[in-house]
């Protein structure tokens, strides 16, 4: 007799959960659980790392986020507009920035920026590895971001803005008062996933070269390794990213459904 | 004599290929009602939304109380908050309370302060009959009480004259009484309305004149009691046919 779809449903869960027991036990049996351990986890260089993993290679990063993303909204903000702008070379302009630095892997950006522009003009970016974070993530950013805001403002429905006109209020004021505070809300989630990306991003710092001082967690985790010739440190590294980014990511979670809720 | 509210000479707007309206000729008077109708697509609503320029007329001149808002150094922006607008979707502003719905331009365009604002709102919504929903958002209102917070909302601005675009379209039939009170009440106060409709109880009984507009024109314009019960041309009689 041929089986239920039922019954072959039942079958086929338990062959996976076998699949599934087998791979464990081999793993058991077959790793060297005591080298995974001594590579990885190492107490020792577990506690040497602190407290200067949280007190300066986490602020770091934090810091590098919050300055790009800082640069990166304004820019954003002034991409979008021009993007929308009567003018056509305003939009040319924009479209061209907004196309090449999303197409650039962000760890060239970082390269140009860094070592381009100090060969190429004898100039160093003031500021340090701060500056660099500025201009080469904040500039990414930017460009990320504004085709996100100019989306946000996009879909605000029209009737919005002819309420706004209809009452007097400026193409300015409408922008300001009336179009903008509904296009955030819109744009908030994406945004923070921007951020959430963009703390991420900063770890292409390293290649910039970092003193004790500036380090983030990229760079820190990787001085920190070659020194306890073990890799515990980027495990601390790791750790550390996700403690920062999962609260966001379920804080996006959160947003996205509230948004969906007010519609 | 004082100049007429709106008066309109040969008022043309073409979308691209599409030429909507096609010539329109109209005064509406200080304290006149007059109830624009017509099939769907024949250019009422277009017609409206020229009057305070939403809409940018392809030719022709539209004077409100003697001012060329055609000319291109008309400050267009002053002469809408003389013009209160009603739309089909409400428009109210989201994010925003009824209150502030209300204030928001009062602040912003007129540079009324906070108090005399607020002030000016509670009048308003009182005599739309929505003082109970003044800290509500749009979200947590009816269809009808939207529209009713959206004439308030343009009342506030004090203008001269109010136009209605198709306003109880997108309501459900058993909110549409409260919103046409509210304009049979405005009306009785005296104001100067234009309202493009589809009700046809209200145009008689409120209108001092209907315009049937088909195709880009004003076919025949006259009061309620002979343009609804004895039309004159033979469009206007087949309009009133399918709909009455």
């Amino acid at each position: 007799m041929p089986a239920s779809p039922r019954q072959r449903q039942r079958r086929l869960r338990i062959s996976l959960y076998a699949v599934l027991g087998l791979l464990a036990v081999a793993a058991v049996f077959v790793a060297d659980w005591e080298r995974i351990r001594f590579n990885f986890l190492r107490w020792d260089t577990f506690l040497e790392m602190f407290p200067q993993v949280i007190s300066q290679a986490a602020v770091n990063t934090l810091v590098y986020t919050l300055i790009a993303f800082g640069v990166g909204i304004v820019l954003a903000l002034i991409l979008a507009f021009m993007r929308l702008a009567p003018v056509a070379p305003l939009r040319w302009i924009s479209t061209v920035y907004i196309e090449a630095l999303r197409s650039v892997p962000a760890l060239v950006t970082i390269l140009l920026v860094a070592y381009g522009i100090p060969i190429a003009f004898q100039w160093r970016i003031p500021g340090g590895l701060y500056g660099i974070a500025a201009i080469a993530l904040g500039g990414v950013a930017g460009a990320y971001m504004a085709e996100t805001i100019r989306a946000g403002i996009e879909a605000v429905p029209r009737g919005q803005r002819e309420a706004a006109r209809s009452l007097g209020m400026r193409p300015s004021q409408a922008m300001w008062w009336i179009i903008l505070p509904q296009a955030f809300r819109i744009i908030v989630p994406p945004l923070t996933n921007e951020f959430v990306l963009l703390i991420k991003d900063t770890s292409l710092l390293y290649v910039a070269g970092s003193t004790p001082i500036t380090r983030e967690l990229t760079s820190f985790g990787r001085a920190q390794a070659q020194t306890s010739r073990n890799a515990t440190p980027y495990i601390v590294a790791a750790l550390a990213y996700v403690v920062i980014t999962i609260p966001l990511t379920w804080l996006v979670r959160r947003l996205e459904r509230r948004n969906a809720r007010s519609r | 004599m004082t100049n007429p509210a709106i008066k309109i000479d040969s008022l043309h707007k073409s979308f691209g290929d599409l030429h909507v309206l096609r010539g329109i000729d109209l005064e509406v008077h200080e304290g006149e009602v007059v109830c624009v109708i017509g099939p769907s697509g024949s250019g009422k609503s277009t017609l409206l939304r020229c009057v305070n320029r939403l809409e940018d007329p392809t030719s022709g001149t539209i004077l409100i109380e003697g001012e060329d808002i055609t000319d291109p150094d008309a400050d267009v922006d002053a002469v809408r908050t003389r013009i209160g607008m009603v739309f089909q979707q409400f428009n109210l502003f989201p994010h925003l309370t009824v209150l502030r719905n209300l204030t928001i331009a009062q602040r912003k365009v007129l540079g009324r302060p906070e108090s005399e604002a607020r002030r000016i709102a509670e009048v308003n919504l009182e005599r739309v009959g929505m003082i109970d929903k003044i800290d509500a958002y749009p979200a947590h209102l009816s269809g009808g009480q939207m529209q009713r917070a959206a004439i308030a909302r343009a009342l506030s601005m004090n203008p001269d004259m109010m136009l209605f675009d198709e306003p109880t379209s997108a309501l459900d039939p058993e909110l549409v009484g409260e919103v046409l009170d509210v304009m049979r009440a405005l009306a009785g106060e005296g104001m100067t309305m234009m309202v493009v409709t589809h009700e046809m109880g209200f145009a008689r009984e409120v209108a001092d004149r209907i315009m049937f507009m088909d195709e880009g024109l004003v076919v025949e314009e006259g009061p309620p009691t002979q343009l609804l019960v004895d039309p004159r041309h033979e469009r206007t009689r087949r309009f009133l046919s399918m709909i009455l």
